[in-house]
């Protein structure tokens, strides 16, 4: 099966296609003109795609594919907070932003993330879902989404199963933190100590940080990291605190970004795509100069890599879903950028070629086969 | 005078995908809320993309009575009423 880069954007749906991933091939676009957030293969059963979308008009969908993406069925029963109550501030998802697969050992299951902040399960593939009253109607819930939007609104993504144990979740919000369940998503704590957040007054608040992307590795699931507004991080658990790896990357470059990316299999090795959070935060390359940095020791040192990126006067951003790695024995590394290019980087990194340019602004580059 | 006449519903083309690609279609009802019920009856998803789960009209959808806007769902239809459901500007 040749490996796909499935390319979600703000006007349609791309695909790149490559046999031993030498020559890509560009087919679309799908969906021309809906607004894609995130397309994710089923890893339990590989034929199933889901995809979120919305279009400027219409409200939030999620599409489902049963063949590859060859053909697309829209969700019977979209995510949709339940109806609110007379005293209650009424909620409705805006846009589904966040897909994950279920745990190996729940078939069909599903996560959804939306904006403004909810989380909602899906049992049958991605054809129905409900909300997760667990952490939507927590107690806690208006303090630790309390609608602080960013651009594209109030963010839940970077949902995250423990392969070892299917009721042990990770969520994150932009802006709210990063919470943790234990209990199949009934209960939820904060896990945010040790995470700066400069646009509080108190450094050690437990909740209202801005992680932008977090990671699990699969093969370690106690080791986290963490793409945040503040800082690049690590945690590994049982810890509860994080540390700010990214204080290693050079003064000039910084720890800013939006994607963070784990090597299939190893846990120490992560890559990052630094972004301009100066001054009045530009969100672009850094001088214009494109790069990708690269940690082989879990953070204790950064490399750079921007061999085959341009040299200057290249001014995009990548977003948290559109970096990705595939699972080769020296894996390939991807990101697809906000003016439309796609990157390849062959040997974990070392060799940047573009696969694809002038499609739509990029949200999401996902591996699959 | 409520109708249980069908009523002539003119829908936009991002709409048109549920509705096997009809500029205009039929449906029953005695108010908006009915109508739209009916035609999520007969045009599955359809409603949920104009109606959110709080039943309010989504931010760039407008529903027209002839030339009167609707402003409620409870708002009722007579016999010969024509509703349009509009996409308003959005985005670039």
């Amino acid at each position: 099966m040749a490996d796909t880069l499935w390319i979600g954007t703000r006007k349609g749906v791309f695909t790149l296609r490559a046999a031993a991933r030498r020559r890509w091939t560009l087919a679309g676009p799908q969906f021309l003109g809906h607004i894609v957030h995130h397309i994710v293969q089923d890893p339990r059963e590989p034929r199933r795609l889901l995809m979120a979308a919305k279009t400027g008009h219409l409200g939030p969908t999620v599409y489902v594919s049963g063949n590859r993406g060859r053909s697309w069925t829209e969700a019977a029963a979209p995510p949709a907070f339940r109806k609110a109550g007379e005293s209650e501030k009424p909620r409705a998802v805006e846009r589904v932003f966040w897909l994950t697969p279920g745990h190996a050992s729940e078939p069909g299951a599903w996560y959804a993330g939306t904006s403004p902040a909810g989380l909602f399960r899906s049992e049958d593939h991605g054809a129905h879902w409900a909300p997760v009253a667990g952490f939507n109607d927590h107690a806690m819930y208006a303090r630790w989404a309390a609608g602080f939007r960013t651009p594209d609104g109030e963010l839940l993504h970077s949902i995250r199963v423990d392969p070892r144990d299917p009721r042990h979740l990770y969520l994150a919000i932009s802006i709210g933190g990063v919470f943790e369940s234990t209990d199949g998503g009934a209960d939820w704590a904060p896990l945010n100590a040790g995470v700066a957040a400069d646009f509080m007054p108190d450094p050690e608040a437990p909740y209202g940080h801005d992680p932008h992307c977090l990671v699990l590795h699969p093969l370690q699931p106690d080791r986290l990291y963490q793409q945040n507004h503040c800082g690049c991080y690590r945690l590994d658990r049982p810890g509860q605190r994080w540390t700010r790896i990214g204080e290693r990357m050079p003064k000039k470059i910084g720890d800013i970004g939006f994607p963070i990316v784990v090597h299939p299999r190893d846990p120490d090795t992560v890559w990052v795509f630094p972004m301009d959070g100066s001054k009045v935060w530009p969100r672009t390359s850094i001088g214009g100069k494109p790069a990708v940095y690269r940690s082989a020791n879990a953070g204790r040192s950064w490399q750079r890599l921007d061999r085959g990126l341009p040299r200057t006067q290249a001014w995009f951003t990548v977003l948290r879903q559109a970096m990705c790695a595939d699972d080769a024995r020296q894996p390939g590394l991807y990101f697809g950028t906000t003016q439309g290019e796609v990157w390849a980087g062959a040997r974990e990194g070392e060799a940047w070629r573009c696969i694809a340019r002038h499609l739509p602004e990029i949200y999401s580059v996902t591996h699959a086969y | 005078m409520p109708t249980e006449a069908p009523t002539v519903v003119r829908v936009p083309s991002p709409l048109r995908s549920y509705t096997a690609g009809a500029a205009q279609v039929r449906a029953h009802g005695t108010t908006i809320a009915a109508l739209l019920a009916d035609l999520e009856r007969r045009h599955a998803g359809m409603r949920f993309r104009i109606i959110d789960e709080q039943d309010r009209i989504r931010p760039h959808i407008r529903i027209f009575i002839n030339h009167a806007e609707v402003t409620t769902l409870q708002q009722p239809l007579a016999a010969g009423d024509e509703v349009h459901l509009i996409c308003a500007l959005s985005g670039g």
